[in-house]
C-alpha cells in the first residue's frame, strides 16, 4: 500500500470523517485520495485558522475531525490552536506537511521549519516526525492517542517521507 | 437599536436554535439575556464564530446560527467562499453589522464606510444573502429558519454596547453542555 493510501485508510478506520486541507505539493497525492472517498467530507479552507474553525464545529456536531496543512501555517494558527482547541479540550490531529527540512529546494521554507518544532514545544503539543517511509506505520496509534486525549497533535511529515521533490 | 436589544428581542427565537456566539460582549449579552445550553459562547478566537458554525451544520442536521459581528467577519473574510461552496441548508450565518468593533470601544470598521458585507458575500457567491434593519430581525430571522435554506444576514444596527458581566463559564463545560443539547 503507497503512503497516500495508508494514510487515507488509517483515518477510515479510526472513524474519521471530516477533513479540512490547505494544501501542498507533497500532500496532492493524500488529498487526492481522500476525494475518492465516500466515508469523508473534504471541505478546501482557505486558511488554516479558518479550518480549525470548521473541525472546531465538527467536532462538537458528532464528527472526527483532522487537518491538513503546511507547517507554516503553525504561524497562522497559535491564537487559534490556544484559545480554541486547547481551552476547549478537543481533539486535533494535524498532518502536516513540513517543509524547508533536508530536501527542500526553496530556502524561505526553512525559516518557518527552524521555528516548528519549537513553536509545537512551546504550546505542548505532541508532535511526531515522519522522516522514513516507515514511519507512517505509526499513524493509526497516533490518532487513537489523539483522540484519547482530547489534544491537537501534530504529525510533521518531511519531504525524505515523501520520497523527496524529484529532480527540483 | 444596538445589538444588546436585538439579542433580547430574538431571545425566544434562538432559543430552541443551536447558536454559536461571536466572542467578547455579544457573547457576554446573550449569556445575560437568555443562557441556555444550545448556546455556544466563544471565549476567544476573533473571527471563527461563522467558520465553527458552518462546520457544526455540516457534521449534523440541526439548523445552527451563527451571530457574528461586522469585525469579525473582516478579520476572517475567507469564510464567505467556504460558505458558498459547501452549502449547508441548515445554517444561518446572522452578521450584527453595527460599523464597529464594539468589544475593544467602538472603533469604526469598514462596513461603516464604504464597505458592503452583504455584497462581498454575494460575490463570495452566496446565494441566498439578505440585509435587513435592526427592527426587522425577528421577522427575517424567522423565515431563514422555516425556508430551511442556507441563509447569510447582515443585520444593519447603532453601534453601542450594554453592560454585561464577563462569562466565566469554564470553556471544556461551554463544550460539554453544548455538545449534550447537540444531541438532545
Amino acid at each position: 500500500m503507497n503512503i497516500d493510501k495508508k494514510i487515507t485508510h488509517d483515518l477510515v478506520a479510526n472513524d474519521i470523517s471530516f477533513v479540512t486541507t490547505v494544501p501542498c505539493k507533497q500532500l496532492a497525492g493524500v488529498i487526492e485520495e481522500i476525494d475518492n472517498h465516500d466515508e469523508i467530507f473534504h471541505i478546501p479552507s482557505n486558511k488554516e485558522d479558518e479550518g480549525m474553525g470548521l473541525c472546531a464545529g465538527a467536532w462538537m456536531g458528532g464528527k472526527r475531525p483532522a487537518i491538513i496543512m503546511q507547517n507554516t501555517a503553525i504561524g497562522v494558527t497559535i491564537n487559534t490552536l490556544a484559545t480554541l482547541i486547547q481551552y476547549y479540550r478537543m481533539p486535533l490531529p494535524m498532518l502536516i506537511s513540513y517543509r524547508g527540512e533536508l530536501r527542500e529546494p526553496v530556502a524561505c521554507q526553512v525559516e518557518m521549519a527552524v521555528h516548528t518544532k519549537a513553536l509545537l514545544a512551546q504550546m505542548n503539543i505532541p508532535t511526531y516526525h515522519f522522516h522514513k517511509q516507515s514511519d507512517v506505520e505509526e499513524l493509526d496509534m497516533i490518532l487513537k492517542y489523539t483522540f484519547m486525549c482530547n489534544k491537537p497533535v501534530a504529525i510533521l511529515t518531511d519531504a525524505n517521507f515523501w520520497g523527496g521533490y524529484g529532480d527540483q | 437599536m444596538i445589538r444588546s436589544e436585538i439579542l433580547k428581542e430574538i431571545a425566544p427565537i434562538l432559543r430552541d436554535q443551536l447558536v454559536v456566539c461571536n466572542i467578547g460582549i455579544p457573547s457576554q449579552e446573550l449569556h445575560a439575556i437568555d443562557d441556555q445550553p444550545t448556546n455556544f459562547y466563544m471565549l476567544g478566537t476573533m473571527g471563527l464564530s461563522s467558520s465553527i458554525g458552518l462546520g457544526l451544520a455540516l457534521a449534523q442536521d440541526k439548523t445552527v446560527i451563527s451571530i457574528d459581528g461586522d469585525g469579525s467577519v473582516l478579520t476572517n473574510l475567507c469564510t464567505l467562499p467556504t460558505i458558498a461552496n459547501n452549502v449547508a441548508d441548515n445554517y444561518i450565518l446572522m452578521i450584527i453589522d453595527n460599523g464597529s468593533y464594539g468589544s475593544t470601544g467602538d472603533q469604526p470598521t469598514y462596513t461603516g464606510k464604504k464597505t458592503s458585507l452583504a455584497g462581498m458575500a454575494r460575490a463570495a457567491g452566496c446565494d441566498n444573502v439578505v440585509e435587513v434593519m435592526d427592527v426587522d430581525t425577528g421577522p427575517a430571522l424567522e423565515k431563514a429558519i422555516a425556508e430551511q435554506k442556507m441563509t447569510v444576514m447582515v443585520v444593519k444596527c447603532d453601534s453601542g454596547n450594554a453592560k454585561m458581566p464577563v462569562i466565566t463559564m469554564d470553556p471544556v463545560v461551554i463544550k460539554d453542555r453544548f455538545m449534550k443539547a447537540v444531541t438532545a
